[in-house]
This record gives C-alpha cells, structure tokens and sequence, in this order.
C-alpha cells in the first residue's frame, strides 16, 4: 500500500506540474483526488485494513492527498497569473488616439489676462482695486486734474463728448479724485478700465485700457514712485529688470516723468547677440511704458473733505505720486503683438495663442 | 521740432557727440524722438570747381559739355544739363565715387557719348534748397579744388525734439540751447537778440491801432527800408531746409529764421502794399469774410482777430496772413510786425477754421510778450546783412508793460521730500542759474525769481522743484518703497466673483472676447427693439469716429454677435465666447447708468467633433447648463422663467432671477435662442446666449459661505418616473417635491424626459433621481414610504400618475 501511494503522488505531481490550464488542473484534481480516484478511496478504505497497517497507510495517504491538494493550489495561482497576463496583454489601446470626448479649451482674452497678472502685483504691493464709471464729467476728467480750460485735451478732436458736461473718460485718472473723495489718507489704489480717444490707426484704437495707480500718505516720494515701478518692472518683465524715469510734462503731476524699462529683449544693451540693431527697443535698450509723476498740490484742493475721507487731503500735509499705464501697450511688448486691431478683432486665431 | 545740429552748438556746444547730446536731452525732459542725416552721407567726392568752357554738345540741345578746373592740373570734363551753366561760374562738383543725399553713388559717365567725369550740383541735389532747376552758383572767390564741406552745410545732423506743451520757450533753437547747457554745463552764447541794431521810440511813416488789447497782449513793429529781395545764401537756405521750412526769398526766410531761433513768429509786409500805411488790430464781425495767403475765402466770427489796412483785412491774426500785402519781389519797405496773442483765443480760432499754421501752433502754446522784441532784434540785424536794408528809427510797441518777475520760495528741505534724495542748496543755485532762474539764500533755502519766458509754466514751489529734479536728481533717485501705512491689497467680493465667473467659462471652454464699447445705432434694429424698449435709452457720442461708433452699447450681444459672425466666416462654424465688460444706458443727470455685465455667446458645436461621439450643440439647455454652472459656483439662490426679448425666440427665452424664493427676487439677465431673424441678420445658424448683470450678482452672493454638517451615514437613493401634462412646467414638479419631501431630501435631479405614444398625447414623462440624507442615521426604504407617497398625492394633484 505504502509503494503504491509513494507511486500515485509521484505520477500525480508529475501531471500537475505539467498541468497547462485551468481546465487541466481541474481534470487532474478529480483524477487524483476526487471522490471516486483511488488515493480518498484508500483513506475511506483504512477501516478494513489490519490495525498494524492503518496508522502508517493513513498517514502516507494523508500527506499525500494535502501535498497534491498544495500543489494544485499552487499550480493554479500559477497558471491565473499568466493567463491574466495573457489577457491584458490582448487587451491594447492605441495610445495614441486622441482623448475623447474632446474637452474644450477655453482662454481668457489677454487683455484680461495682462490686466489680472498686473493687479496681482499691485495687490502684493498693498494696492487694492477700484473702478469707476467710463462716461465721466468733465469736471472729474480735467478740471480736478487741473487742465487749464484751454487744455487742447478737452477739444473734441481729442476727447469723445456725450453732452457739454460730459465725455468718455480719456483716461483712468478722474478716478484719483473720486478715490480721495470716498477714502482717507493714507491711500493705496491701482484703478483699471477703458478709456477712450478720438484715434484709430495701428497705433491708437479709439478704445484702451490703463491701469492708474495712486498712492498718498505724508512723505510718499518721487524715490518710491521708482521703487514701486521698480517692483512692478520685474514682475512682469523679469528680474534683472531696470527702470528708469525721464522728465516729462502732465497736468496733474508736478514733477512729471515718463518711466522706462530697460529692454528685455536685448538686455537693455540695443542690440542682439548677432550685433543687429534690437528691433523693440529701436536700438535704444529701454521701452517707455508708463507716464507718472508726484501728484500736484493742486489737484488736492480739487478734494473736498467730507466725512467720508476725513481728515481729507491738505497738500501740506499729504504726498503721493500716481501714474497711468496702458494695459494693451504692456501685452504687447509683452507678447509681441505687432497691431493693436488684434486685440479687437477677436479671431479665434488670435485669442487661443494666450494662456 | 527739428533742430539743426551746427545751429544749435553756435549757441551751446558741449564736448559731445550726437548720441550723448540726444540722451543728455532726453534725460533733462526735452526728448529726442529721432536724429536725422541732413544732406550728404560723407562730404567726400564733394569739391568746389570754376567752369572754364562751356560748349554745346554736339548730339543734345540741352546739354552742354564744360571744363571744370577742380584745382588739379588738367581740368575735368563734365556734361551738365543745366540751363544756366556759362563759363566763369564757380560751382559746386560732385566727383565719381561721390554719394550723393538720396544715396546714389556718382561712376564715370558717357552721356550721349561724351565721357563726363562728375556732375554740377544744384541746390536741391544737395538738400540745400528748393531753388529752380539751375546749378548753384558759389562766391567766385572760393578757389577751385576746395572741399566742398569746408564752405557750404551739405552734411549736419538734425534733432527732432519732442517739446512739451508747458515750455514754449523751447520752440526756438537759443531755447533748447538752455537746456542743453543746464543738461552738460557747456558754455551758452549770449542771446541771438542781446545786440538789437534797432531802435525803441516813435516810428514815423506807419501806424498801428489795437482795437482789442484784451486778445492781443503785445504788438511791435519796425520799418525796414532800402530792401532789395534775394534768394538768400547758402547757410540760411541750408539751415531752413534742413529744419523743415522751404527758402523762399531773403526776407521771408529770414522772418522764418528769426522765428525758429526765438520761437516767436513774426511776419513781414511790403509797407507800399499795406493801404494807407495804417494797420488795425480788431475783432472780426460776427460772418465777416476773408479772404487768406491759400486763396481760400474764411467765415469768422466776434471771438476771432483780424488785422486790416484802410481797404480791409489782410490777415487773421496769429494765424494766416493775406496775399495782398505780402512780399513780391519788388518790394523795397518792409514794415516787420511781430505780435503776442492770447493762446486760448489762437487755439479756438485755428480750430473753428480748420486752419492750422506754423504761427498758430506756437501761439497757442502761449508766448511771453518779451519774446516780441527778441524776434525784431534778430530779423532786423539779419535785413540790414542780406538784405541791404536799413532800419528806420523807431519801433511801435502797443501793450503794457509785461509783469515783473514772480518770486518763489524754494525750502531746501521740501526738496528732499518731495524727491527723496538730496541736492543741495548751492547745486539748487546753480541749476536754477543756468535755466535762467535768479536766486538768494534765504535761512530755509532760496528765493527765486522766474524769467519771463517761464513765467505760466513756473508758479509754485513745486515747480521748482522739478526744475531741480529734472537737471540733477531723477538720474540719481533711488528706488524706494513707500510706507505702506494701512496698505492691504485685497479684492473686493464682486472683483473676485467677476475672475470667478469668468474662470467658470473659460473653464468650460469659452473663450473671453473683449468687443467695442462704441456700436451702430442700427444694432437696436437689427435687435428687433421696439422704439420704446428700454435698451434704447442709449448714450449717445456727440463726436463719434464714425456712425457706426455714435452709440455707447446698451448690451453685449452686439459685440458677441460681431465677433461670432467674424468667426463663423474665417475659422468655422462652432463657436463658443463670452465677454465681460461694462454695458451703458442713459439716465438723468451727467453720468450714465453702467453696470458690469457677463454675456456668452454659443453657435455650433460646443466642443471638437471626437472619434468617440458627436459633441452636444448650442441651444437653450446647453446655454443654461453653462448658466447654471457659473450660479451654482456662487451658491446663488436662483432659476429662471419664460420671458420674452424681441431678439430670442419667443418659446426659448427666460428671464433670470436670483433669491427667487424670497420676496426679494432680482431679475439679473437673459437667457434664450436668438430669434433666427437675428441669428440670420449675423449669418449665423441656430445661435444660444444669456446676459446677466455681475453687480446684481455679487449683490445676492453671501460674501462668505458657511459650512453646512453632512454626517457620516449614507444616502438613500430612489428614483420616481411620472407622467404629467406637458403644461406643467419642470420647475414646478422639483418645487412640489422639495416642498413634500422635508428636510431630508437631500438632492433631486430630472434625469430623463420622454414624450411620445406610451406616455399619451399632450402628456410626457419625467424620471426623477431623489436621494435622501439625515444626520441621525441610515435611512431605509421603510422610512421614505410615508414621504415617497406625499410625494405623490401632490404631483397627482396637477396631473401627474406614477409610471410602472
Ligand atoms: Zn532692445
């Protein structure tokens, strides 16, 4: 009996370890250890053996049909693994079919983009936004900003009128007076909106929009005018960016200046690697990009105090600077759109080349 | 302004090339916008010649075949067509190899087989002048073989200048010679008008009566006598033309050279010509004609000037004089007058009239009465040495005598203040000396006397103080940071809900246009509005570009439609955009009732077409899907009805409302399919949009939004499909079922619609997705029976059966 189970487990794990399926296995478990195969039949036939022989068979045949039962198992874990491998292996995707469905993209228009990007770093600067109305009095739009009534500025070759106290605004700057108005010293303000003037060519759109800032405590100097512009240059240029102010002439700032940024292109240097001339800068290693200045004495008294801004705005007691920068002018050099028109034509070709 | 480079550095000429000249300007406030070439590249090739014969060209009528002594052994041979050329004549020659100002290069030349080893310059081959079609004809006393570069300006730079509109002293070369010397330090010459040959007192034999003192501040007037009129030498001739004004006789140019160094213009007329030796200065009558020097006859009016002699007006003051009493080549008396003008009054006649002249540009940039006598100074000493003329005794001068200078005080401390850096008291002198200010030490800093050329532009400390600045201070200022006192840069709620909004459709695939604010008067047309629709209430512009940009657009549909059609036709059928911009109707009062609206735009496909199903297109849900998922985001409160828009289609328009279970329900917009008349006047197919108004918005949005607890047990889910007359609306089905099924129904959702033979005629089929939530515990069907069933009863109550 004993050679005959040592025969049986030797036949048996030689077929299960040859077993080449699923299917296999299953026929071979039945063929060796299903009900009607010899090695449960021995165990069930222990009884009718001599007493001596039993403990010996039972356990041979025991051991036996657990270490066929194992290696089965066994054999079977074996044989799903690959069969799964199999599968999945059958189971490719081109992976380089597009993705579907196709998601839109959408983008915002640059002008907004550039506009957002510009007030983030005034906003990190303490600046907060304020907007205010696009037809504006001709009282907030020149006389508060101390235009002579002669201002060729005011003529309607220069400025859109919608009554005779009325226009669309020509800039951002009527917004400085409301500001004082409606807030106290000390006062943090960048003010973006469109504005409007009488121009269209490649140059000039009759439609743009600027973004003013205006600062005023007690001792705010022409210096932090520079080191704020300073900031918002490199932000939005690059750090090794330089700025630097030119005298200039505005009504409503005394002293005046026109602010530059040293060219980013060629490094503010006017000229390329190859030593031709920097077509952005013109050769001159910096781009104008804003009108500033310290805001004149006068347009102070152009801010009555109320309760609301009390204790108001006494130029002996209060200084500040303020500038207006064009946002399409900054997109522009920015991303080196040629045409102002692009920004208002609105061709999809166009407004899917931004982020 | 254009300024010629030489003419410049006679007045001040600092050790500097061109390029350092430009910045050291550009960095003092007066901004060089470029620098030109005037005249020849290199003065090389370029010699004085004497012409020794001149004969006929055996095979040219028109030519003639010189021999030119160039100072060489042999003379050269050389074939000109000039009419004027004659042997005798020195003249100007340009040698092979020359280049001459338009950039050709001179070779060797046969002209109709007579070699020609150079050509004979006229004045305008060299850009000296403009004069005839003859050759130039120099001071025989130049010998030949002379560089031509040594004896005539045919090379010099020329810097345009930017001047602003505060520094009209800066329209004349001695001017901007100033500000060169307070820019570099270099010496500045005396003033061009220091020695005046003529003199002040009573003028005999011309009189002049200023009937309106209040509009003509100043006016001076001399005889020249013995005149006889010229072209005028090279040099002036150069000088002008290189400047930008055209030669045309001695005593116009000179009037023009006169005017360009001191900035103030006068204007010369033949004395015999002016009709009873008397000028008048008085206001025009209200219609009264005249007839102006470009033969065009002008109607004026009381507020405008005009100059006339005894058979009339000659001129309108300040701006353009007449033909009749002009300089001809015979005139022999030149009465020089030289006036100050009111610039607001110039600036309002040239612009009524459409008549801009040189004059006119710089008077109303504002001119100091002083300037009058400078003008006269130099145009007199410049008659008397090309003209041949002498100055008669005496100068009219009509005016008040000009203010005394203003006094300011300049605080040596304010100037730090205000600039952040110092300059000292003694650099502040020194500035301010060499802009022409006068100044004494006072404890707390100076005080100063403006020169009357400065006399609008400098009245306050501040004012000063950018003087300063300007010269010594800005290139030294260091970058600072303010206080930043109380400065906390933030947001406010609506700013950071519009960025919401408009990431919401970008996010979905929108693509943010930005539209004219300006449109048509015809867009209310093509909108369908009815003459007495709100949106009419439009602002108008008084002066607008055009017709298409008179009004101010009441809604964003204009541009969006714009844009869709522009890109329906370039780039394809599908598009999907939005714009948020201000809006504008009219109201009372100065002002326009504006608000910030949010306005998106679908036609076609609402995504790429896809290998894996055909994307949805634009309608009325889809629209209102994107809708809904900018509102969601604001946990607004809100839903829409039917309404109606003369530009929707009627059955597929909805007016928007937000808190629209509360009593204080806010219409914010439009939502809807365009009516296809308005689609198709656009060229568009079956277009979708909704407009709402981003103020009312952020209105009706909490600022914050609180947390709501949702526990920690499970959702029940249960889905109800019901039948129901189509003419209950949707809206009305969730309201019942939210009002039935209490707190614990924590979602409903329509998740199918069906109408069709199984359902019966006039009646469709909702599938409703109900999920309930408590925080107490886990909800079983047992629980929801009773509510399921309330359900029910309600929507029984409008028609509504439970499907199988
Ligand atoms: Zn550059």
């Amino acid at each position: 009996m004993i050679d005959r189970i040592t025969e049986l487990r030797g036949e048996a794990e030689a077929a299960i370890a040859a077993g080449s399926s699923s299917d296999a296995l299953e026929e071979l478990r039945v063929r060796y250890l299903g009900r009607k195969a010899e090695l449960p039949q021995m165990l069930r036939g222990l009884a009718t053996l001599p007493p001596e022989q039993r403990g010996a068979v039972g356990k041979a045949a025991n051991a036996a049909r657990q270490a066929l039962d194992a290696q089965i198992h066994a054999r079977a874990a074996e044989l799903a693994g690959s069969e799964l491998d199999q599968r999945l292996q059958e189971d490719r995707v081109d992976v380089t079919l597009p993705g579907a469905p196709a998601q839109p993209l959408g983008r915002l228009h640059v002008l907004t983009a550039t506009r957002r990007e510009l007030e983030d770093i005034f906003l990190g600067l303490g600046f907060t936004v304020m907007e205010g109305p696009e037809v504006e009095t001709v009282h907030y739009n020149f006389d508060a900003l101390n235009h002579s009534s002669t201002h060729p500025a005011r003529a309607r070759t220069d400025t859109f009128y919608v009554s005779e106290e009325s226009v669309l605004r020509t800039h951002t700057s009527p917004m400085q007076v409301r500001a004082m108005e409606a807030h106290p010293p000390p006062l943090y303000v960048v003010i973006p909106g469109r504005v409007y003037r009488p121009d269209s060519d490649a140059t000039h759109t009759p439609q743009f929009h600027q973004i003013e800032g205006l600062a005023v405590d007690e001792d705010i100097t022409l210096a932090d005018l520079k080191g704020t512009l300073l900031e918002f240059a490199r932000a939005v240029f690059g750090g090794e960016r330089d700025v630097r102010l030119r005298p200039h002439f505005f009504p409503f700032t005394e002293p005046s200046v026109e602010v530059d940024v040293s060219c980013f292109h060629c490094a503010g240097k006017g000229f390329l690697a190859d030593g031709a001339r920097c077509y952005l800068c013109k050769g001159e290693g910096w781009l104008e990009v804003l009108g500033a200045g310290e805001v004149d004495p006068n347009v102070y008294s152009y801010v009555p105090t109320t309760e609301a801004n009390a204790p108001g705005y006494d130029p002996e007691k209060v200084q500040g600077f303020a500038w207006g920068l064009g946002v399409e002018r900054i997109a522009m050099l920015k991303h080196g759109i040629p045409d102002l028109r692009l920004y208002y034509e609105n061709d999809l070709r166009f407004l899917e080349q931004f982020r | 302004m254009r300024v010629p480079l030489p003419w410049l550095r006679e007045y001040c000429d600092p050790p500097l090339d061109v390029r350092a000249i430009e910045e050291r300007l550009t960095m003092t406030g007066t901004k060089v916008e470029a620098i030109h070439h005037h005249g020849v590249a290199s003065t090389d090739g370029f010699v004085v010649g004497r012409v020794l014969t001149a004969e006929q060209h055996p095979d040219a009528d028109r030519l003639k075949v010189c021999a030119v002594d160039l100072g060489e052994a042999e003379p050269a041979q050389i074939v000109c067509g000039a009419p004027n050329v004659a042997a005798g004549q020195t003249v100007a020659v340009a040698r092979p190899g020359a280049v001459m100002p338009d950039g050709t290069k001179l070779k060797q030349a046969k002209l109709r087989g007579v070699a020609s080893e150079g050509m004979i310059l006229s004045e305008s081959e060299l850009e000296i002048g403009s004069g005839g079609e003859g050759i130039m004809i120099l001071d025989a006393e130049l010998a030949p073989g002379t560089p031509l570069g040594d004896v005539l300006p045919i090379a010099m730079d020329v810097i345009e200048l930017e001047i602003t509109p505060n520094r009209p002293d800066c329209l004349g070369v001695y001017g901007v010679a100033r500000e060169l010397h307070a820019a570099t330090g270099a010496p500045l010459a005396p003033a061009p008008w220091a020695d005046d040959p003529g003199s002040a007192g009573p003028l005999a034999g011309a009189e002049v009566v200023v009937e309106c003192p209040e509009l003509c501040p100043r006016f001076t007037a001399r005889v020249l006598e013995d005149v006889t009129i010229a072209p005028s030498p090279p040099w002036l001739k150069a000088r002008l033309t290189a400047a930008g004004q055209r030669p045309i006789n001695n005593v116009v140019d000179i009037t023009n050279y006169a005017m360009l160094l001191s900035g103030q213009p006068l204007h010369a007329f033949d004395l015999d010509r002016v009709a009873g030796a008397r000028l008048t200065v008085r206001r025009a009558g209200e219609g009264e004609q005249v007839q102006t020097l470009d033969g065009q006859t002008r109607t004026l009016d009381s507020e405008m000037v005009v100059i006339e002699d005894s058979e009339g007006p000659t001129s309108i003051a300040g701006v353009m004089g007449g033909a009749r009493s002009e300089v001809q080549p015979d005139t022999k008396r030149v009465l020089l007058e030289v006036a100050s003008w009111k610039g607001p009054n110039i600036h309002r006649t040239s612009w009524a009239l459409g008549l801009r002249s040189e004059a006119s540009g710089r008077f109303e940039k504002g001119l100091q009465p002083e300037q009058c006598l400078h003008a006269q100074a130099i145009a007199t000493r410049l008659m008397e040495e090309l003209c041949g003329a002498s100055v008669a005794a005496g100068t009219i001068d009509i005016g008040p005598e000009p203010p005394a200078p203003a006094v300011i005080g300049l605080r040596e401390a304010r100037v730090r203040a205000i600039l952040g850096v110092d300059v000292s008291a003694e650099r502040q002198t020194e500035i301010l000396a060499a802009l022409d200010f006068s100044s004494i030490r006072t404890p707390e800093g100076l005080e100063v006397s403006v020169p009357p050329l400065r006399r609008e532009d400098v009245t306050r400390e501040v004012d000063l103080i950018e003087e300063v600045a300007r010269i010594d201070g800005l290139e030294r200022l260091p970058a600072t940071l303010p206080a930043r006192r109380g400065a906390a840069g933030k947001l406010t709620h609506a700013q950071r809900l519009r960025r919401a909004a408009e990431d919401a459709l970008v996010g979905r695939g929108l693509h943010e246009i930005v539209g004219w604010s300006f449109t048509e008067p015809a867009l209310l047309d093509r909108l369908r509005l009815p003459s007495d629709h709100a949106m009419r209430q439009v602002v108008v512009v008084e002066n607008p570009l055009s017709d298409g940009q008179s009004i101010m657009r009441p809604t964003l549909l204009g541009s969006l439609l714009d844009a869709a059609r522009q890109n329906v036709t370039r780039n394809g059928p599908d598009v999907a955009i939005f714009e948020s911009g201000t809006v504008y109707r009219r109201k009372d009062g100065p002002l326009a009732d504006e608000h910030h609206a949010l306005g998106a735009l679908l036609t076609g496909a609402l995504a790429p077409r896809s290998w894996r199903g055909e994307p949805v297109q634009a309608d009325f849900f889809a629209a209102k899907a994107l809708l809904g998922a900018l509102l969601e985001r604001f946990h607004l409160d809100w839903s829409v009805r039917p309404g109606s828009w003369p530009f929707l289609h009627p059955g597929r328009s909805a007016e928007v409302l937000v808190n629209s279970r509360g009593a204080d329900a806010v219409r914010v917009g439009f939502l809807g399919e365009l009516h296809p008349l308005v689609a198709d006047s656009w060229g568009l197919e079956r277009t979708a949009a909704f407009a709402v108004d981003l103020g009312k918005l952020a209105a009706a949005a909490e600022p914050v939004v609180s947390f709501a607890p949702f526990g920690s047990f499970p959702a029940l889910r249960q889905d109800l499909a019901v039948t129901l007359p189509v003419s209950v609306p949707a809206a009305e089905v969730i309201d019942r079922v939210r009002a039935k099924a209490g707190k614990s129904l924590e979602r409903v959702e329509i998740f199918d619609v069906y109408s069709g033979a199984q359902v019966g005629e006039g009646r469709r089929s909702l599938a409703l997705a109900l999920s309930f939530r408590t925080l107490e515990r886990t909800l079983t069907d047992e629980d929801i029976a009773p509510v399921r069933e309330k359900i029910v009863a309600a929507l029984a109550e409008i028609g509504g059966e439970l499907r199988g």
